[in-house]
């Protein structure tokens, strides 16, 4: 027979659930509140560099689903070496392999995460769409020089406040 | 304040003789306390189902609804308008009748039970003598509102629901109303008025143990969680009112909240010395301390799992029961010995004699709460 039996752990568990209530709330109020997310993010974009790469479609091979498509021509009166990169973001699984496998560096992760589409054909991206700029923020996957200039991650909110109206 | 006049006499009728000094006499007074009443209790309802949920919200350490309007205080509102709008759905093989009855038949006993509550000095729609032999009675009739709701449903969740809360209101009725009664012996009176008046040392201190078996028994008995067996939605849906919808559903929600009003209600009168409190006026110190109950009563249900029906059962009869007897015992010889009132020191021994009692009885359940040991 366990001495416990008088109620203390009911005490006990009533001192725990006080002492929550002293405690900021760890709820993130999503679209008002964002947290930062990895720095390694394999975020859902790819993000590409056009000066870089060199048509190898090594990423292209290395790719499971096969979401990525390069072409290249050679283009004699400006006398450049033409890529043409079609991704179809829908079938990317953001495994990240591509970036693995390129040799130049020249296709890096998305840092963003809320990149849904409303139609279909916004999924497929190609050229220009994949370069990267403000809002297409390369993810430190892969390469340490981009992490270190990424935000630290964080999981709680320092205050959590209410809804700013 | 305006009706201590007449508050300690006439003990041989039922109601109190008219106040001289309301014009009109008893109907006007009759009106004002009945619409006190019962907006005391819908909005008291109201400000309860938002307090509960933010609160356990905090304790819980997430936010609570904070969508509608400032710190979401309009949530309840929009509920009720939800529920207002929603379809209200029969099941087919349903007892019709009695299926629309439910709701009204569980509503109305608990909005009786305010008739006799003061909110001040003699400020009640009704000084009963009788007033705590009169919640008793009239608290329990709801659970014949639970019953229709179950049987009309023609649910086999709902009746098994029905009749866990028949043996619920059977069981903790003992205990509590026990518990009641060394309360009443400690106050001389059955006015809820009079209780108040007599606290002179609120009778949480001097009936420890009176106060812990009623706040079991009760929150046992009205379904608050951890005793909330006959919503236990990991096995019977959602008991009771698993076929209802619409405004009928909102209608057990009210119920729910309306006994959890009630039972804060009942603790703050008879255990928390009412109304009364230095410097603040004393409908503010009664709503004060009405909360202060129901947080804890939402404390308590966010930090205990759910009991199983059998340890339900158990704690009824094998440890309130006996204790509650035992402490009207006591209590009993306490008042023979001190005909003119029990002096204060007393809490100090009636304080010892819980933890004695509650440590020497809790030793004696050797069987492990039910636990099937299984023989190899």
């Amino acid at each position: 027979m366990k001495p416990e039996h008088y109620g203390i752990g009911i005490a006990k568990g009533l001192r725990v659930t006080i002492k929550h209530l002293f405690r900021h709330p760890v709820t993130v109020q999503y679209p008002e509140q964002k947290l930062h997310v990895s720095r390694r993010i394999r975020g859902n974009e790819l993000v590409w560099d056009n000066v870089k790469c060199t048509g190898c479609a090594t990423c292209s091979k290395a790719c499971p689903i096969g979401a990525i498509q390069i072409a290249t021509k050679i283009d004699k009166e400006k006398n450049k070496y033409d890529v043409d990169i079609t991704v179809d973001t829908g079938y990317c699984i953001q495994c990240g392999l591509c970036v693995e496998a390129c040799p130049y560096e020249a296709i890096y992760m998305g840092y963003s995460y809320e990149k849904a589409k409303y139609r279909r054909n916004e999924i497929i991206q190609s050229n220009d769409m994949l370069l990267p700029s403000e809002t297409r923020i390369r993810s430190g996957y892969m390469s340490p020089g981009i992490a270190a200039q990424l935000p630290e991650q964080t999981l709680l909110l320092e205050k959590i406040t209410e809804k700013e109206e | 304040m305006m009706l201590e006049s007449y508050a300690l006499s006439s003990i041989g009728s039922a109601l109190k003789p008219l106040p001289a000094d309301w014009p009109g006499g008893f109907w006007w007074h009759w009106l004002v306390f009945t619409i006190i009443a019962i907006l005391f209790v819908l909005l008291m309802v109201l400000f309860f189902t938002y307090f509960e949920r933010r609160a356990m919200g905090r304790l819980q350490a997430r936010l609570g609804p904070n969508r509608c309007g400032p710190f979401g205080v309009i949530q309840p509102i929009m509920d009720a308008i939800k529920a207002l709008t929603k379809e209200d759905i029969v099941p087919y093989n349903a007892d019709k009748v009695v299926h629309w009855l439910a709701p009204a038949v569980a509503f109305v006993p608990v909005l009786l039970v305010f008739v006799v509550v003061p909110f001040s000095n003699g400020a009640m729609l009704a000084d009963l003598n009788v007033g705590i032999l009169f919640v008793v009675a009239i608290s329990s009739l709801s659970a014949l509102g639970i019953v229709m709701a179950g049987w009309g449903s023609n649910n086999k969740y709902s009746l098994i629901s029905a009749m866990r809360a028949v043996a619920a209101v059977v069981s903790y009725e003992i205990p509590v109303v026990l518990s009641i009664a060394s309360v009443v012996l400690l106050a001389g009176s059955m006015s809820l008025n009079d209780i108040v008046l007599a606290q002179n040392i609120p009778f949480i201190l001097m009936q420890p143990l009176a106060f812990l078996i009623f706040f079991i028994g009760a929150s046992a008995e009205i379904n608050r969680s951890p005793f909330d067996l006959l919503e236990a939605d990991s096995e019977i849906v959602a008991g009771f009112h698993t076929e209802y919808s619409g405004m009928k559903f909102a209608l057990f929600y009210l119920v729910e909240y309306a006994e959890a009003l009630l039972l804060s209600v009942l603790i703050t009168t008879l255990f928390l010395s009412g109304w009364r409190g230095p410097l603040l006026p004393p409908w503010l110190w009664f709503l004060i301390k009405v909360v202060a109950v129901f947080f804890v009563l939402v404390w308590v249900r966010t930090t205990l799992p759910r009991a199983r029906i059998d340890q339900l059962m158990a704690l009824a009869w094998k440890f309130l029961f006996p204790l509650s007897v035992i402490n009207l015992v006591i209590t009993a010889i306490e008042v023979l010995a001190w005909p003119g009132g029990v002096p204060w020191p007393m809490l100090f021994v009636n304080i010892g004699i819980m933890a004695v009692l509650i440590v020497s009885w809790s030793r004696l359940f050797k069987f492990g709460w039910g636990r099937v040991k299984v023989e190899a």
